[in-house]
């Protein structure tokens, strides 16, 4: 309780209101005061997050910060949430994401400013309550609200093929949604009338519907994860996308993928999960292997980023189906390392694109003799993505590696080349965008990076630094509620 | 033998509306042109009125009136609520649209308010051919409705065509019924299900009055085979009349079908509930499939409506009190949503211009942020995304659909939605993502645009809160039928 309002409800809502707020800001006129009220928002929703890290008990089990209200009794729909060990560093991180969007919109977007920050601090609010409800449908709402503003921001301040982007983004989303929906439909008849996920956690299911079930979960939690062969509407609508809607489609939105397989099929279906477990490795080290290789012969800045992302969820979906510590563990560190390092490089591609736009790596050149500040957090962040030991993104990738070689050498093995792929295309793009001589005279003309610009980076920097060097708060956040799951899974439930 | 007098208590909201419109047939001699605001008036006050008369005559008990021709029961009268509410919405909206249009006469409000009577009598009706008058009743006026601006060919057009195939229709329904008469030697609801019960009626005949009846549902709902009338009639009636067919005939459809299948033929049940899976999946295929190409909103709205009846059946054959209060949850809300769409189509709708076409709707973020963001709201809200009430709406229909049995329908319809999916965004593509063509001002009377706020407000806060609409729709149909 804060201020004797319920913790996680203030999460949650803060950032809506704040959003709904902003947008009675109205036209273009009032921009400023616009921009002042959403960061009061952004800043003001990570501010109230941080008593999750702070209370949350590392010793114990379930869940915490619970909120338990009716919601909608005809079908026994409960207003219930509760986080764990698992969610609480994903909501921080959406906390924090939200304040570094909200700072690298500030000049760029001149339009329709009010709606652009509105959008964002909603989406965040959602995407809280995604991460927090403990409620079957509570959750779908929440889940399927996100795609609203998601599309707004994609199209209305995407680029060029903003339109196409934006229905391939939402309709491919919408698909796997709506037969989950089915699937929780099904749950709440057998389950003898609950959508409360911890009923379904304890509820016996014949292996045949768990797998029926499991696909139906998979559907949606795929496409959004995204995992091979559901993935291509990703690369489609990043370039498309604006920084901030880039930003956060890559550090959050996946998540709520990966997130929907361990906190729904894992414990929910764990026969079937065991059962699919190599399917699933096999779509994971797929995603890993070869979206390297098309991650390397991109063109476009955006588009390159993009594969790496699907290329770095793999490892995440990977982690997870190995059903050991280190792969859970790896997973959900992955996850978080991801989210600051895909969300930093987006906003390093939108300061370039500011000053030149084009997303084309062959348009640049010698950026590092007119912007050196810019290069050096650059580097960092290229460096993080290729899994540089003291990056966070070594460690994620690590563990999970670890974690494979429990299981079998193979899979191992396939998921380390990433180390030397995502090295090869991410450190190749810098040096076709950094070094070598100016390529052109706009590249001679370019501004290096103001002081709100340094900032951004500045934050995220920390955060991947901070990860790297010592990710022992993450792990032990998570310790408890990581073994607890794994437990969990170990356990059949098919009915004797 | 004395004739006692009937007990006229339950049908009064029908004869306070009745007495009402004669008045405002009797006044509408007396006012000019420049003075047809008192017809509205005299419109609206009488459907407060009747809301009233029906709130404090409300039993939790069926009232049986009339030798059992006429039931109040809490269908009848929740019902009854929501026809009154569309059909006060439909004259809000449409005033400024039909004066512009030479239509505001005291014919549009009788005639609105003949139809109102006639759905109140098809919702009440405890016997076939109250059934009948109340249908009759209804389509007449809504006939002559379409046809209000006699010059203009295109509304001409699609009278006739809703004629002749509402007559088709009708002749079926009779037709029908008679067989049902000749099987079960009964007009009355109530004995014609208890002849079923007991197994005294003939088989074959009764089965086959029974496809007679479902094809004239079908053609009154607009459902797949029996929708070619639906889109000819949405775009070509003036859009005000449109709106008014496509909202509270709706509620009154399934009160009618209620009546027709749940409470005469619940012996039959099996039987309608085959014949209903075809006609909702035809509609949810075709509904959803034709709504693509079109190029004209009316007409892109009337095949979601196929669609969307489609998902009423879906709640009604499953044949459980869950699956019938679904189904009126759905028609409640859909009319909710539809009233929006309408709306704001009006709103956009200026002297000599329909805004009928989607490029009408083009950079309307820009031009009008506020009617863009309800229209948002319906368009989502009909696509089934949360958070808004359509969600719940199709939640409560396939979850009676998953609890009867059959999954793989459950499934079929949500991979139709989501092509219907595609439609709706393309609307709100349209109003947020291009850039606006003309820049008309669009300044709405303050009574417009305070019930379009509100009505799509509805929509989001139904939308967050659903349990009170749903709770009233359960409550009507376990008052009514168990």
């Amino acid at each position: 309780m804060i201020l004797g309002l319920p913790l996680l409800s203030t999460v949650i809502w803060f950032p809506i209101l704040a959003g709904i707020v902003v947008l009675f800001t109205g036209n273009d006129r009032n921009a400023p005061l616009a921009r002042l009220l959403a960061l009061v928002g952004a800043v003001g929703g990570f501010l109230v997050a941080i008593p999750l890290y702070t209370h949350l008990d590392r010793a114990q089990t379930g869940f915490q910060f619970a909120e338990l209200a009716p919601w909608i009794e005809r079908f026994n729909v409960n207003y219930h949430l509760g986080v764990d060990g698992i969610s609480t560093p994903l909501i921080l991180l959406n906390c924090f994401t939200t304040v570094l969007v909200v700072l690298a919109g500030w000049q760029v977007i001149q339009t329709r400013v009010a709606q652009y920050m509105a959008s964002f601090l909603i989406l965040s609010g959602l995407m809280n309550g995604v991460f927090s409800a403990l409620d079957g449908l509570l959750f779908y709402v929440f889940f399927e609200a996100t795609l609203i503003p998601m599309f707004i921001i994609i199209g209305v301040w995407g680029g060029e093929n903003r339109v196409y982007a934006a229905l391939k983004f939402f309709l491919y989303t919408l698909l796997g949604s709506l037969l989950t929906l089915v699937a929780f439909i099904y749950l709440y008849n057998v389950s003898g009338g609950s959508f409360s996920i911890l009923d379904w956690y304890r509820l016996p299911i014949a292996m045949s519907t768990q797998i029926l079930l499991f696909l139906a979960f998979f559907a949606a939690f795929s496409v959004k994860v995204p995992m091979w062969p559901v993935h291509t509407w990703l690369p489609d609508a990043h370039p498309e996308a604006p920084t901030g809607g880039s930003v956060v489609l890559a550090a959050l939105m996946l998540k709520l993928g990966a997130y929907g397989f361990i906190r729904f099929s894992l414990p929910i279906l764990p026969d079937a999960s065991h059962k699919l477990a190599g399917l699933m490795i096999g779509l994971s080290l797929i995603s890993i292997v070869y979206i390297c290789l098309v991650a390397i012969v991109q063109t476009d800045m955006k588009r390159l980023i993009a594969y790496s992302s699907i290329s770095h969820m793999g490892f995440v979906t990977l982690g997870t189906f190995l059903f050991n510590a280190p792969g859970l563990e790896g997973a959900v560190i992955q996850m978080v390392s991801h989210g600051f390092v895909s969300g930093a490089l987006f906003l390093c591609v939108g300061v370039l694109y500011e000053r030149m736009h084009t997303h084309l790596i062959a348009d640049y050149g010698g950026v590092v003799h007119t912007m050196p500040v810019f290069a050096a957090f650059f580097m960092l962040f290229a460096m993080a993505n290729s899994g540089l030991p003291g990056t966070s993104g070594f460690v994620g990738e690590f563990i999970v590696v670890m974690g494979a070689m429990k299981v079998s050498f193979f899979y191992a093995a396939a998921a380390a080349t990433t180390l030397i792929l995502g090295a090869a295309y991410t450190l190749w793009m810098y040096k076709r965008l950094v070094f070598g001589a100016i390529a052109n005279e706009h590249v001679a003309k370019m501004q290096d990076i103001g002081s709100r610009e340094t900032l951004v980076l500045a934050l995220a920097a920390l955060a991947v630094l901070a990860i790297g060097i010592y990710p022992f708060p993450l792990t032990e956040m998570m310790h408890t509620s990581v073994n607890e799951l794994l437990a969990h899974v170990a356990r059949s439930k098919l009915p004797l | 033998m004395t004739n006692p007098m009937p007990d006229l208590l339950p049908a009064l909201p029908e004869i306070f509306l009745l007495l009402m419109v004669s008045v405002l047939l009797i006044t509408d001699l007396f006012v000019d042109d420049t003075r047809r605001g008192v017809g509205y008036g005299l419109a609206l006050f009488s459907l407060v009125g009747a809301a009233l008369i029906t709130l404090l005559t409300a039993t939790p008990e069926p009232q049986y009136t009339l030798n059992d021709m006429f039931v109040d029961d809490p269908m009848a009268d929740a019902l009854k609520l929501a026809v009154y509410a569309a059909v006060a919405a439909v004259l809000v909206y449409s005033r400024e649209y039909v004066r512009l249009r030479g239509m505001l006469r005291g014919e549009f409000f009788a005639l609105s308010l003949f139809a109102t009577i006639g759905m109140m009598v098809m919702i009440s009706a405890g016997h076939f051919l109250t059934l009948y008058l109340g249908l009759e009743l209804m389509t007449l006026s809504l006939y002559a409705m379409v046809a209000l601006r006699r010059d203009e060919p295109t509304a001409v057009e699609a009278a006739m065509k809703y004629f002749v195939l509402g007559a088709l229709a009708s002749g079926m329904l009779l037709y029908g019924m008679s067989m049902l008469y000749g099987a079960t030697g009964s007009l009355d609801i109530g004995e014609v299900a208890a002849v079923i019960d007991n197994g005294e009626a003939a088989g074959p005949v009764l089965v086959f009055g029974l496809v007679f009846v479902v094809a004239g549902i079908g053609f009154k709902l607009g459902a797949v085979p029996f929708h070619m009338w639906v889109p000819d009639v949405y775009q070509g009636a003036p859009t005000a009349v449109t709106l008014f067919i496509g909202s509270a005939p709706k509620l009154a459809a399934f009160g009618f079908v209620m009546r027709l299948l749940v409470e005469a033929l619940p012996g039959l049940a099996p039987d309608w509930s085959d014949m209903l899976i075809i006609l909702a999946a035809l509609s949810l295929v075709l509904g959803n499939v034709a709504a693509i190409a079109q190029t004209n909103i009316k007409r892109m709205l009337a095949y979601s409506t196929i669609s969307h009846m489609g998902f009423v059946l879906l709640g009604i054959l499953s044949g459980t009190t869950d699956g019938f209060s679904a189904a009126m949850f759905y028609v409640v809300t859909y009319v909710l949503m539809t009233l929006v769409a309408f709306g704001v189509i009006m709103v956009l709708s200026r002297d000599g211009f329909e805004a009928e076409n989607l490029e009408d709707f083009r950079g309307l973020n820009q031009r009008n942020p506020w009617h863009a963001f309800v229209m948002l709201l319906a368009m989502f809200s009909l696509a089934g995304v949360p958070p808004t009430v359509g969600l719940y709406a199709k939640l409560s229909v396939l979850s009676a659909v998953i609890d009867a049995g059959y999954v793989w329908l459950a499934v079929f319809a949500v991979i139709f939605s989501l092509i219907g999916a595609f439609y709706y965004l393309r609307v709100v593509k349209l109003m947020y993502f291009d850039a606006p063509v003309v820049a008309t001002e669009i300044t709405p009377n303050p009574e417009v645009k305070l019930l379009l706020g509100v009505n799509g407000l509805a929509l989001l806060i139904f939308g967050i809160l659903p349990q009170p609409l749903m709770a009233f729709c359960a409550r009507a149909i376990a008052g009514s039928f168990f």
